[in-house]
C-alpha cells in the first residue's frame, strides 16, 4: 500500500519493512544483531553505572573528594561523546572494548550527576538522627544517604539507559560488522531503506522495553515515597 | 552515687553572640526535668550539646560520672519532628539504633517498644501511612528501644494538636514508667511542663542562666485539673513576665 507521495526506496510501506524483517530473521541476522547490540548496551550500562555510583557516592559525601575530582569530571562531561570515538579506537582496538567503553561513558554521566545532586539534597535532619546513634560515615552513607537519594539515582539510571542506547548505535557506526548500528550504516551503503527501517523500529522497541523495566523497578523500590507519582492509579 | 546527668558551667556562643551564659543543672536518676524559658534562650541548643551533636562549648557535661564529648549511647534524643526514615517501616525505624537491627533480640525489643507506644498493629506500616501523632510515638519508641539512661526531648509534641498532645504526654509517662530513663524535656507549653515534670527549670533571656527551679509536688498519676498545678503555671507565667501580655503593656 502506498499513496505515491514518497518513492518506496525513500519511505518503504510497512508491509515491505515487515517482509525485510522476516527475511533478515530467516537468515539469522536480525537475531544476532539484536543480541550483540543488547549485550553491548548491558555491559556498557553496567560498567558505567557502577563507576558512577562509586564515584558519585564518594564525591557527593566527602567534600575533599569533590574538590579533587569534580572539576575534572565536569570538564570531561562537556566533551561531545562522538569526540571520544577516535581515541577509544586507538586505545582499545576495534573489538568489543571501545564500543563498550563508549556506551559506559554515555551511561556514566547522567547516573553520576543525578546521584550527586540526590546526595547533596538529602535532608540534614535525617543524617542528624544517625549522628545521635554515633554511626560512622560509612554506615551513614549506606543506611541513610544512599536510600534517601535512591529516587535521584533511579532517575539517573533511566536517563543513563537512554544514553546507552544512543551511544551503542554511534559505537557500531565505526569498525563494526554486527549490531543494529552496523545494520543502519550497511543498509545506507547498499541503499536498502527497508532494512534501515527494520533497525530503527527494533531500536525503538528495545529502548521502550528498557525504560518500562526501569519504570517498574522504580515503582517497586520507591513505593515508600509520599508523592504524586506514587499514588495508586 | 553519681548523677546520671550533670551540666556544669556550660557556656556557648554562636560567633559573637553568647547564647548560653553559664548553666549548671544536675538531674537525679529517673527524674523528669522540664526546661522552659523565653524563645531564643538556647534551650534547644543546650539539648544539642548534651546529645553531642555540637561539641564546641565551654564547660562540662557528664553522664553517669564520665564526661562526654560527642554522641553517647547512654543519651537519646527525640526531635521536634518525628524524623522517621520514610523508606523504613515503623518497626525498622524503631530498630535503627540497635546494634543488630535484624536480629531476634532486636525484634523482641522493637515489638516491646512499639507495644508500649500503642503501635503494635502498625509495626509494618510505612511512615507515610500513619498520622503525625503516631509518627512521633514511633520516634519515641526508636529513642527508648536502646534504653538510654538519659532521654532528651526537644519540644516533642509542639507540632501536634491539643488532644493528640495530651494523649502523647500520657504515652510518654507510660514509657517512662516502663524504661525509667532520666528525662529532660524542652517545652514551650507550661501546662505540659507542670503535668509531666518533677522539677521545672526556668532559663533566663539570652545569654541564658538558670533563673529559677520549681518543684512540682503532686504525685503521679496527676490530674490535669489539680489546682496546685494551676498555681505553678501562674508562678511560671509571672516568672516569664507573660502574665499581662507583656508586649502590649508598655505602650
Amino acid at each position: 500500500m502506498s499513496a505515491g507521495i514518497f518513492d518506496p526506496y525513500q519511505l518503504p510501506p510497512p508491509l515491505l519493512v515487515a517482509e525485510a524483517a522476516v527475511s533478515l530473521w530467516r537468515r539469522g541476522l536480525l537475531q544476532s544483531d539484536i543480541a550483540i547490540t543488547c549485550l553491548r548496551v548491558l555491559e556498557g550500562f553496567a560498567i558505567g553505572s557502577v563507576f558512577a555510583v562509586l564515584l558519585g557516592t564518594v564525591t557527593g559525601f566527602w567534600r575533599r573528594a569533590e574538590e579533587a575530582l569534580e572539576p575534572t569530571l565536569q570538564a570531561l562531561r562537556t566533551v561531545p561523546t562522538l569526540a571520544w570515538a577516535p581515541l577509544l579506537l586507538l586505545w582499545l582496538g576495534i573489538d568489543e572494548a571501545p564500543k563498550i567503553a563508549l556506551v559506559a561513558i554515555g551511561a556514566f554521566f547522567p547516573v553520576y550527576v543525578n546521584l550527586v545532586a540526590g546526595i547533596k539534597g538529602v535532608d540534614r535532619k535525617l543524617i542528624e538522627v544517625a549522628r545521635v546513634y554515633n554511626l560512622s560515615d560509612l554506615q551513614i552513607a549506606r543506611r541513610v544517604v544512599l536510600p534517601a537519594s535512591l529516587p535521584d539515582l533511579l532517575t539517573g539510571l533511566r536517563l543513563g539507559a537512554t544514553q546507552a542506547w544512543l551511544f551503542v548505535v554511534v559505537a557500531e557506526f565505526f569498525g563494526s560488522t554486527q549490531g543494529l548500528g552496523f545494520r543502519l550504516t550497511d543498509s545506507q551503503l547498499t541503499t536498502r531503506v527497508d532494512l534501515m527501517f527494520v533497525a530503527l523500529v527494533v531500536l525503538a522497541i528495545l529502548g521502550k522495553i528498557t525504560d518500562s523495566i526501569l519504570r517498574v523497578v522504580e515503582r517497586r523500590l520507591l513505593s515508600w515515597r509520599d508523592t504524586l507519582g506514587q499514588m495508586p492509579s | 552515687m553519681s548523677r546520671p546527668l550533670a551540666v556544669s558551667a556550660v557556656r556557648k556562643r554562636f560567633g559573637d553572640v553568647p547564647v548560653i551564659g553559664g548553666v549548671d543543672i544536675g538531674v537525679p536518676a529517673g527524674e523528669i526535668l522540664a526546661l522552659v524559658g523565653p524563645s531564643g534562650c538556647g534551650k534547644s541548643t543546650l539539648l544539642r550539646l548534651i546529645a553531642g551533636l555540637d561539641t564546641h562549648y565551654a564547660g562540662e557535661i557528664s553522664v553517669d560520672g564520665s564526661v562526654i564529648c560527642g554522641p553517647d549511647p547512654r543519651v537519646g534524643l527525640v526531635f521536634q519532628e518525628p524524623r522517621l526514615f520514610p523508606w523504613l517501616t515503623l518497626a525498622q525505624n524503631v530498630a535503627f539504633g540497635l546494634h543488630d537491627p535484624d536480629g531476634a533480640e532486636a525484634r523482641r525489643l522493637v515489638a516491646d517498644a512499639l507495644a508500649v507506644m500503642g503501635l503494635a498493629s502498625f509495626a509494618h506500616a510505612l511512615p507515610k501511612h500513619v498520622s503525625g501523632g503516631m509518627a512521633q510515638r514511633a520516634a519515641l519508641a526508636r529513642a527508648l528501644v536502646t534504653e538510654p539512661q538519659v532521654l532528651l526531648l526537644d519540644e516533642p509534641f509542639s507540632s501536634l494538636d491539643a488532644f493528640t498532645r495530651m494523649k502523647l504526654q500520657d504515652h510518654l509517662l507510660a514509657a517512662w514508667q516502663r524504661y525509667r530513663p532520666t528525662l529532660v524535656l524542652v517545652t514551650h507549653d507550661l501546662d505540659e511542663a507542670v503535668y509531666l515534670a518533677d522539677r521545672v527549670v526556668l532559663l533566663s533571656e539570652r545569654p541564658s542562666r538558670v533563673q529559677d527551679v520549681l518543684r512540682v509536688a503532686p504525685a503521679r498519676p496527676r490530674d490535669r485539673r489539680d489546682p496546685s498545678l494551676l498555681g505553678l503555671r501562674v508562678a511560671l507565667l509571672e516568672a516569664l513576665h507573660l502574665e499581662r501580655g507583656a508586649v502590649g503593656a508598655a505602650s
